[in-house]
């Protein structure tokens, strides 16, 4: 599921490199899990590993035991941040299955300066 | 066996109530149109459930040569088609919304808090260093963040 959504991402980079955003994935994957997952399904742009969810919990998207085996993971969200780390846009799905898409994403690049 | 006897209708709606399934993970869930809202799946499950509904009323028809067996599986069939429709539909519409409220996350307007974490290469990085890091030698617009499950 996830996939689906950051290979939506990874087909528009060139897109996201013109409008000057670059995305950056977050989960509780190792970085060696994020780098098989990088090769296996050919993501360059990067993927960054919050195993202890600190950053995480500190953003409220903490999805207690819904992980693999109960673990805690990070509920889907996007954020669009300006170059002053203010927060322009962000999604936060009310159902799993429905992802930001790439063009709506794009649509919103006009808010950054 | 005569093949006229066999209740094609019935085993038409099994087959559809299972493509209508597994299709949604296996194709529809890798486009937007198909995948945030799952309009193809749910038109295939009501085509199988009139199949279902004929096929039920076949296996249940008089002029059948085993009566009893004919009953039982349509019975049986039908039923465990219809758990499928169901488990989907919970699925989709119940489960997936079992999603933490998060209304603690930083919202528009405001600061993002800094972090630093390791890269797939293991090198930390700052939100700070993404920010200002030149994409295709311009300095960064922005940053996206995704958040997301993880690989499973």
């Amino acid at each position: 599921m996830c996939n689906s959504e950051l290979r939506g991402i990874e087909k528009s980079l060139a897109s996201f490199n013109q409008a000057g955003i670059r995305p950056v994935a977050i989960s509780v994957d190792s970085p060696e899990d994020s780098r098989k997952l990088m090769e296996q399904a050919g993501y360059t742009f990067p993927f960054l590993s919050d195993q202890k969810t600190e950053v995480i919990r500190r953003y409220d998207l903490l999805h207690k035991g819904a992980g693999e085996n109960g673990t805690d993971i990070a509920r889907p969200a996007e954020f669009l941040v300006d170059r002053t780390g203010t927060v322009r846009w962000l999604n936060l799905t009310e159902n799993y299955f429905r992802r930001a898409r790439p063009e709506q994403v794009l649509d919103k690049a006009n808010l950054l300066e | 066996m005569n093949v006229r006897q066999i209740n094609w209708p019935l085993w038409a709606g099994v087959l559809l109530t299972l493509i209508a399934g597994f299709s949604y993970i296996a194709v529809f869930i890798w486009f937007p149109i198909t995948r945030d809202f799952p309009w193809v799946n749910l038109l295939m499950f009501a085509v199988a459930a009139v199949f279902l509904w004929l096929g039920l009323r076949r296996g249940f028809a008089r002029d059948r040569a085993h009566p009893t067996r004919s009953k039982i599986v349509a019975s049986v069939l039908t039923t465990f088609s219809v758990l499928i429709i169901a488990l989907f539909l919970f699925s989709y519409f119940v489960f997936a919304r079992w999603l933490p409220p998060s209304t603690g996350a930083p919202q528009v307007g405001q600061k993002i808090p800094e972090f630093t974490l390791p890269d797939s290469s293991g090198r930390q990085v700052s939100l700070n260093e993404l920010l200002t890091t030149p994409i295709e030698g311009k300095p960064p617009k922005g940053v996206l963040l995704i958040f997301y499950r993880g690989y499973w």
